[in-house]
């Protein structure tokens, strides 16, 4: 397993967002997280990638603990996310957006850039070909030098693909890639994730539109309340009772 | 501006600094320059760590006052030269500023404020009431200046005011090569997210430390040449008004942009000093000019000046969130 | 054992002044955020205000500190108005500088009004009492009285009425008060004219204690900023117990410790504050 978690749990105050969940992630495979709105999904995610926190439990990533790590630090190990809102530096170039996201694979330190080190300079390189390589493989090649900000939704949420995959993580995890776009280019996404899986990234990623989670996916958790209800292939969630009670009791 | 232009503006700038102390009418006015080059060099190290990185710093003084200091006690209590004084100074500040970045670094937003304020103000209190060390309000007198390089002393007004012009651009080459490096990318994402930054595996912290470290070396720089060139030292050179000021000339300039800082300085340090009317209305007009610049143009002059291109960092929103 | 009670009474006349100041702060950081780093000078204002009132117009104490007070409230909902609302969506940077910017305005305009000199006036209580043995001056003990008095009010202000429920859900949760239809922009205005209010009572009622000068509030501001840190940002029982808090260990350290280093006790306290606990003592209501 690449990713696993063990009895995870995180408490706001009285409030239990994630209670005790048992989730694993295959290397090779997409993974989906599915469950109603408030269900802990987003929260679920903050803990893996240590965005927050967790209040107890454990989480090993390629059979390592990384329960204490800091979110660069288990980011430099390989696990990229990106966030549901897109986050981008929206004033920054596309281009300039990919290279901060490559910049972790670099060393070059304030004194490099003080005395334009050689090493600089072939980082520099190395960085621009990384970025203009993801850019191409995202479908962004001939944007890369247009503000953030000045990306169309969809553009941005490719983007944001772009800035997590530059450093070639093993594990890429999506919060919500279809939110906020049409069907028609929610479809280009879909076809993207499958090519960066493809490419041998494993995907885990939350998703709110069921037939994107049905098609991507080879295991589907489903969360309510915290709690993990149901878990298994596409096929068995889609037969589970609990699954159907969670949805239609909350609909 | 087209590349020529870039190019070209800070060359003509230079020309333009080479020239003044030779045009100026006295040598009250080539004072007024060198003071004014002092205080940029100042204003461009809080720029980093303000505008770079996103963090108010009101503890910039403070290191100003290190740096002072250290000069100033070095040269009379140990007889310590200027130029093995204003290294030590420059370190000295540099290593407060890490260990106390290390510490206030962890506050964010308004905690690091109000925790930098009071840290600021601690040392200005610690330089006051130390007398055995500082002499208190008496302060020190009689410090040496730069001594001769070779054939090139430092005794005129003039020679002092072309060596803190020096200073001043190494420190605007320092900054810009900074600035457009992956360091500077790195400080920008920082700045701009750090939810973000951390999840591309920036090591946020060390970024900010890094930032805070250069700001107070700079500062430090700024204030062992203060000491050196004025000659008489006292704690209100680590007074934290000295942080409003160096505040005020980073936001008219152009807060986050590399020779905002120089110009602010010039515009408000100038301004106050050559025109008698505005001695006394100083502050009231300052302090209006800092609250209408924040509502009206938060990007102060450099960014009313420039349309955004490639290489310009965000200037208008340096900081998110609480 | 006598030094010792009269150091207690000083520091609480002194934390009486703090806890004042202190919770204008930390209502101000409530309901907007921001940290009015211009509170001490508002201060400094309603004492000058006083101090004028009294000596060139003859007015007598209290009618001189009801003006002084009115006028303050108006400064601080004109501050919200014309500065701080319009920032309120802007990244946090801008209205801390504007605060400073308010700061250094006030400071200078007190200067040119005023001038540099201290200042001085007498209160019309400059009668001695004993109190169990200890001679304190009248002014002292209305000092006491009037801000207890003014503290309970306050309240039973914030707790017993609907515009004192709306600062405090506001306070609590901004994003939550304006989806229940509370109006943010009143509650905000409101309570920039409160806090400011309180610091102009402060400086009336200690004007006649210590000196008028225009920089007489920046260290005020300070040490009210390492009290509400200590007692919380938004917490009105914390700035009410920080600000006795702060000044008694201010008086007995400065008398049993080192009266050189008296004032940098807050900021002591604050820095090892934020030393240990980055986001303060106790979290902010998310």
């Amino acid at each position: 397993m690449l990713l696993e978690a063990h009895r995870l749990s995180k408490s706001f105050g009285g409030l239990r967002a994630v209670d005790e969940v048992d989730f694993t992630v295959a290397a090779g495979s997409i993974t989906g997280i599915i469950g109603p709105n408030g269900a802990g999904k987003t929260t679920f995610f903050n803990l893996i990638s240590r965005a927050l926190p967790a209040t107890s439990g454990r989480i090993t990533f390629d059979g390592q603990d990384v329960t204490g790590l800091q979110a660069h630090e288990i980011a430099r190990r390989g696990l990229a996310r990106t966030f549901q809102a897109t986050t981008l530096f929206a004033d920054a170039t596309a281009l300039d957006n990919v290279l901060v996201g490559y910049r972790q694979r670099t060393k070059a330190g304030l004194w490099d850039a003080l005395i334009r080190s050689g090493r600089l300079a072939r980082e520099e390189r190395e960085a621009e070909a990384a970025a203009r390589d993801t850019l191409a493989v995202v479908g962004l090649a001939d944007l890369a030098d247009r503000q953030a900000r000045n990306l169309t939704q969809e553009q941005q949420k490719r983007l944001a693909m772009a800035l997590a995959l530059v450093a070639r993580p093993r594990l890429l995890l999506l919060d919500e890639p279809s939110a906020g776009i049409n069907a028609e280019q929610t479809r280009g996404l879909i076809a993207l994730i499958e090519a960066i899986a493809a490419g041998g990234v494993t995907v885990c990623l939350i998703e709110h539109q069921m037939q994107v989670v049905m098609h991507l996916c080879d295991r589907i958790m489903v969360l309510d309340y915290g709690k993990k209800i149901a878990d298994g292939t596409p096929e068995e969630i889609r037969q589970d009772p609990a699954v159907l009670e969670a949805y239609l009791g909350h609909k | 501006m087209t590349p020529r232009v870039t190019r070209a503006a800070p060359l003509a700038a230079l020309a333009v600094a080479l020239a003044l102390p030779l045009v100026v009418p006295n040598e009250y006015y080539v004072q007024i320059l060198t003071q004014g080059y002092v205080f940029a060099i100042s204003a461009c190290g809080l720029n980093v760590i303000l505008g770079f990185a996103g963090q108010l710093s009101l503890a910039h003084a403070g290191f100003f006052g290190i740096g002072a200091y250290t000069v100033a006690l070095l040269a009379t209590k140990v007889g310590i030269a200027f130029w093995a004084g204003l290294p030590a100074g420059i370190a000295l500040s540099a290593v407060f500023g890490f260990a106390i970045g290390s510490i206030c670094l962890r506050s964010k937003g308004h905690y690091f404020a109000i925790f930098t304020l009071a840290v600021g103000l601690i040392i200005h209190l610690v330089i006051q009431k130390w007398e055995s060390l500082t002499h208190g309000h008496i302060g020190v007198i009689g410090i040496p200046g730069p001594g001769a390089i070779g054939p090139l002393t430092f005794d005129s007004g003039i020679a002092r005011s072309y060596l803190a012009l020096a200073a001043l651009v190494l420190t605007l080459v320092a900054t810009s090569r900074l600035l457009r490096s992956p360091v500077g990318r790195t400080l920008m994402a920082v700045r701009e997210s750090e939810p973000l930054a951390a999840a591309v595996g920036l090591d946020v912290m060390a970024a900010k430390r890094m930032a805070f470290t250069v700001s107070a070396a700079l500062a430090g720089l700024a204030g062992g040449l203060y000491a050196g060139f004025i000659g008489f030292l006292g704690p209100e050179a680590s007074n934290v008004e000295v942080t409003f000021n160096t505040l005020l000339y980073v936001m008219v300039g152009g807060i986050g942009s590399l020779s905002g800082p120089v110009a602010g300085t010039f515009i408000v340090y100038g301004l106050s000093q050559v025109l008698q009317v505005l001695q006394e209305y100083q502050m009231v007009i300052f302090g209006l000019a800092l609250v209408l610049l924040i509502l009206f143009m938060p990007s102060g002059l450099a960014g009313a000046f420039r349309r955004s291109s490639p290489q310009a960092l965000k200037p208008s929103s340096p900081g998110r969130g609480k | 054992m006598e030094l010792f009670a009269q150091q207690v009474l000083n520091g609480l006349v002194t934390g009486s002044v703090y806890s004042l100041v202190a919770l204008g702060l930390t209502l101000i950081y409530g309901t907007m955020q921001v940290p009015n780093f211009a509170h001490g000078h508002l201060y400094m204002l309603g004492a000058y205000l006083s101090y004028t009132l009294v000596t060139t117009a003859g007015l007598h104490y209290w009618a001189a500190m009801a003006v002084a007070v009115v006028a303050l409230a108006v400064v601080g909902a004109a501050l919200e108005r014309l500065i701080f609302r319009p920032l309120r969506h802007a990244p946090h940077l801008n209205s801390m500088i504007a605060a400073l910017g308010v700061m250094l305005f006030l400071e200078a305009v007190a200067q040119i009004i005023w001038g540099e000199e201290f200042r001085h006036m007498d209160s019309p209580y400059a009668g001695v009492v004993s109190v169990a043995g200890l001679l304190v001056t009248e002014h002292r003990l209305i000092l006491l009285g009037a801000a207890a008095l003014l503290m309970v009010g306050l309240l039973l202000f914030l707790t017993r009425t609907l515009a004192g429920s709306a600062i405090r859900a506001t306070a609590q949760n901004a994003e939550g008060a304006l989806l229940v239809g509370i109006d943010t922009n009143r509650v905000a205005m409101t309570t920039f004219a409160i806090s400011a209010a309180l610091a102009a009572v402060a400086g009336s009622l200690v004007a006649p204690i210590s000196l008028v000068y225009p920089s007489m509030g920046s260290l005020v501001t300070l040490k009210a900023f390492a009290i509400v840190v200590l007692g919380g940002m938004g917490s009105v029982p914390g700035a009410l117990a920080g600000g006795y808090l702060l000044a008694l260990a201010e008086s007995l350290g400065g008398t049993y410790i080192s009266a050189t280093y008296q004032d940098l006790v807050a900021f002591v306290v604050l820095a090892l504050v934020f030393t240990f606990k980055p986001s303060g003592l106790f979290k902010e209501a998310a």
